[in-house]
């Protein structure tokens, strides 16, 4: 006994198992990413005050993007690669994929670090300190940074106007400190969203990551067994790889350029 | 899995592969806890559900002695509660209102996500979808593995969080914030944790069982030929897939404000016991609840859309007709399901809606009870004319037909903004929606237990005993629920740990919080005839002389009894209409799907 239709297509859907598992649960995944952007909307429509833009380096961003759609490239080809029969050449294009997604997520790891030694500091001065950590003491802490008593301009800019600011080395006594945080999900609402959708992202992507790692892997020696069953894990995994990059796509966006 | 014929690796096979051979499995392991046969895991899923339904229900027990007896400890239970949860909990045996809180948040988690959507999807989902439309197996058997094991620890992590410092989840089933996050317990974030457990084990299921029907079908079986039963499932499991991920990236962030101290749902400004909150602000609490709701009022029609179908089984089975109107139930299944994902903002009238999106959702909610009201009718219909067996299932599937109706008109004035003011989180709307899942869902879900009990363990559940257990049921169900309504309209508000006696506009109602003690103890007592019948019959109940005991058409009856791995001794070819009863000139008044048609 065999459960049917696990490669073979089924006559009246077109489709084999998988696929249609696949593609159920990708229904699932946008309404996931859709809930999310939906509380981004409200969110943001709701907000008082100055909204944050122009926090995140559109210039990485934009990288990361080329580096995930080139990935997206080379999944299509590793599978067109399987269809013609040639497992080095499939290995050659999974393997590229599996290396521009974990250059992917160290691009990301990188801008999460730099958020998390970028500081805010309010003063009970009114004056606001915004840079990353040079050195913090029980006495004193120093940020590399913009110092202004105008908080609006660190709110509502472009990655460009904030490099345009006077740049200098600040040093804050500790005893005037009213408020001190890095760039951790609660400084704001704009942050909690980032590291939100970002993080759920990158989780998206670590799962991708381990799946792509056991068929490029231990898996692929299904090859020599199934040709044509392996050929369909290579286009499943590459349909969600095509939908995390999609919803990359969205993020761009919706977080660094909006 | 082993290979049998693993020497032909070309890809020209004309079936499905031979390392994917579905053997039976073997040693103890693989049989009865990681096992990846449907049907062990529908009775895995149907075991714990039952059991999480028993606990839901001790805990509403413990809560209406409370009411009924405010500030008296409780018999018996007291002082183990205090030994279990402490004395600032249950000092005295006394339930404390904060204890009192985590029984009901508890309580409906529990009965909800627990014990009756597992019960109706995870086990006679699972259990019956694949005999029915006559596959071996579902599509992925080892994601419905992964499915219960996620529910089965999703479960364990809410039950510990009775334990955890602060008591469980306080903040009702809803969870509404800020109080989910004000509210200084750990519970809170188990909750969190373990509805993100229950929340994947329910995608995983419902896209296995979607995959199973459109894939999985005997030659024959169109659509238009599957038993209502598996519309019904196919149409709640395309509610589960596509609401529950709003609610998943909810619970994320919640989870984040509870953990990371974000505000996605705290406002700037919100003050907690006087104080200005130290929180970074900017959040919506009604964001939760947009997301939250646009999972639960779809969940609605996840508890009764299986409800609906396990009772169309039934009756069209023990009137020996077809149903009326096959196709006007399916379409009927499809509007709902299409039309409960527009209706959720009419549980928030009272958030300061405009009356222009009120209008707009007063619109949807009044459209969604035709097609109900349709189903009910076609159902109501079968009965005309049909020489009627009352066995046990029966008497629970004909006494369904009320009690949902009851549950829901009673719903319609709570769709009007303007009358849903009046009675918004009172106990109207507990007696409501309990009209529409206790005595409506659960009566069902009996039913379905009682009709394939003889499929599953190869004997018939005793039918004296079934019969105390429907009279009990019933009577003391509407006790309970009924004097609900009263209560209600005189403005007894939910929630209120004293049984609202410093707050009631009406005191002479306070004479039904006994009653309704009265009544759920009678309905602990009903049960105990189930359960003990349930385990007896099991080994000891009258043994079944054929495959096919109650004369059904639909192929869950061909199978051996019990079904083997595999299910089906033969391969299944359908050839006509589920409901196929008492066709004139044919030998005997049931015709089986898969019955050839004679030349």
């Amino acid at each position: 006994m065999q459960i049917p239709y696990t490669s073979k297509p089924r006559p009246d859907t077109g489709l084999y198992n998988a696929k249609v598992g696949l593609w159920l649960f990708l229904a699932s995944e946008v309404m996931l990413f859709g809930g999310l952007f939906s509380a981004y909307i409200l969110l943001r429509t709701g907000h008082e005050g100055p909204w944050p833009r122009g926090w995140l380096s559109v210039p990485i961003g934009t990288f990361n993007t080329m580096v995930l759609i080139s990935s997206s490239i080379s999944a299509t080809m590793a599978w067109a690669a399987c269809k013609m029969g040639q497992f080095n050449r499939f290995k050659m294009f999974h393997g590229i994929t599996l290396l521009l997604a974990i250059l992917f997520l160290g691009v990301k790891s990188f801008e999460y670090r730099d958020k998390l030694t970028h500081y805010w500091v309010e003063t009970k001065s009114g004056v606001v300190a915004d840079g990353h950590l040079v050195k913090k003491t029980d006495t004193e802490v120093v940020l590399h940074g913009v110092r202004t008593s105008d908080a609006a301009v660190l709110y509502d800019r472009t990655s460009a106007d904030y490099k345009k600011l006077h740049h200098e080395e600040i040093t804050i006594p500790t005893a005037d400190i009213k408020k001190i945080s890095n760039y951790q999900p609660k400084l704001n609402i704009y942050l909690s969203l980032y590291w939100c959708i970002t993080g759920l992202h990158a989780l998206h992507l670590i799962g991708g990551i381990l799946v792509f790692g056991y068929l490029w892997g231990p898996g692929s020696s299904m090859w020599n067994r199934d040709r044509e069953r392996f050929t369909n894990r290579i286009e499943i995994a590459g349909l969600y790889w095509h939908f995390v990059d999609l919803v990359w796509v969205f993020v761009f966006p919706v977080l660094y350029l909006f | 899995m082993a290979s049998s014929n693993a020497a032909t690796h070309s890809h020209a096979h004309d079936h499905a592969h031979a390392h994917d051979d579905h053997h039976a499995p073997t040693g103890f392991w693989t049989n009865y806890i990681f096992s990846t046969d449907h049907k062990v895991v529908g009775i895995q899923y149907g075991v714990t559900a039952l059991f999480f339904m028993l606990f839901g229900f001790g805990l509403m027990m413990m809560m209406r002695w409370q009411i009924a007896h405010p500030g008296e400890a409780l018999p018996v239970l007291g002082p183990l509660l205090e030994k279990l949860l402490g004395s600032n909990m249950a000092g005295k045996g006394i339930i404390s209102p904060d204890l009192y809180n985590s029984f009901g948040a508890m309580h409906g988690t529990i009965m909800v996500f627990l014990a009756i959507v597992p019960l109706a999807t995870g086990a006679f989902g699972n259990y019956l979808v694949p005999i029915q439309i006559g596959a071996i197996d579902m599509a992925f058997p080892k994601l419905n593995m992964a499915s219960f094991q996620l529910y089965f620890w999703g479960g364990v992590v809410m039950f510990t969080s009775f334990f955890v410092p602060g008591g469980a989840a306080q903040a009702g089933w809803t969870s509404y914030p800020p109080l989910a996050n004000a509210i200084p317990t750990d519970g809170q974030t188990y909750w969190l944790i373990g509805m993100v457990f229950l929340i994947s084990s329910s995608l995983l299921g419902s896209a296995n069982i979607i995959a199973t029907i459109i894939q999985l079908r005997a030659p024959g079986m169109t659509w238009m030929r599957m038993p209502f039963f598996v519309w019904s499932q196919f149409v709640a499991a395309f509610l589960l897939l596509l609401a529950f991920p709003p609610l998943e990236a909810a619970g994320v962030m919640q989870l984040m404000d509870k953990v990371f101290g974000t505000s996605f749902f705290l406002p700037t400004g919100l003050a907690v016991g006087g104080d200005l909150a130290n929180i970074s602000g900017g959040g919506s609490p009604l964001l939760w609840q947009h997301l939250f709701w646009f999972l639960a009022h779809p969940e609605v029609y996840v508890l009764i859309l299986p409800a609906l179908g396990i009772i169309s089984e039934i009756i069209a089975c023990n009137t020996r007709k077809p149903l009326w109107g096959y196709k006007t139930l399916v379409y009927s299944a499809l509007m709902l399901g299409f039309i409960s994902f527009i209706v959720w903002a009419h549980h928030m009238y009272m958030t300061g809606m405009s009356t222009k999106i009120a209008t707009f959702f007063q619109t949807t909610t009044m459209i969604i009870s035709i097609p109900s009201v349709i189903i009910l009718t076609c159902l109501l219909l079968s009965l005309w004319g049909g020489s009627i067996r009352f066995n046990t299932p029966m008497l629970f599937a004909t006494a369904f037909l009320p009690m949902f109706a009851i549950g829901g008109l009673t719903g319609l004035p709570l769709g009007f903004n303007y009358s849903d003011i009046h009675l918004h989180d009172t106990y109207y709307v507990i007696g409501h929606f309990h009209y529409v899942v206790a005595p409506g869902t659960i009566f069902a879900l009996f039913a379905g237990i009682y009709f394939w009990f003889p499929k599953v363990t190869g004997r018939h559940m005793n039918e004296f005993w079934g019969k105390v257990h429907f009279w009990g049921s019933l009577v003391f169900m509407n006790v309970i629920f009924m004097p609900m309504f009263s209560q209600g309209m005189g403005g007894m508000l939910r929630r209120m740990s004293d049984g609202g006696i410093n707050y009631l506009l009406r005191p002479e109602l306070l004479y039904m919080n006994k009653v309704i003690l009265y009544g759920a103890i009678g309905l602990a007592l009903a049960q105990i005839p189930f359960i003990i019948n349930f385990f007896q019959s099991i080994s000891g109940g009258k043994k079944v002389t054929s495959d096919n005991p109650w004369e059904a058409t639909t192929l869950d009856w061909q199978t051996p009894t019990p079904p083997g791995h595999g299910n089906f001794d033969r391969p299944m070819e359908v050839f006509r209409g589920p409901y196929e009863y008492s066709v004139p000139g044919h030998q005997t008044d049931f015709t089986p799907q898969n019955e050839k048609p004679k030349a």
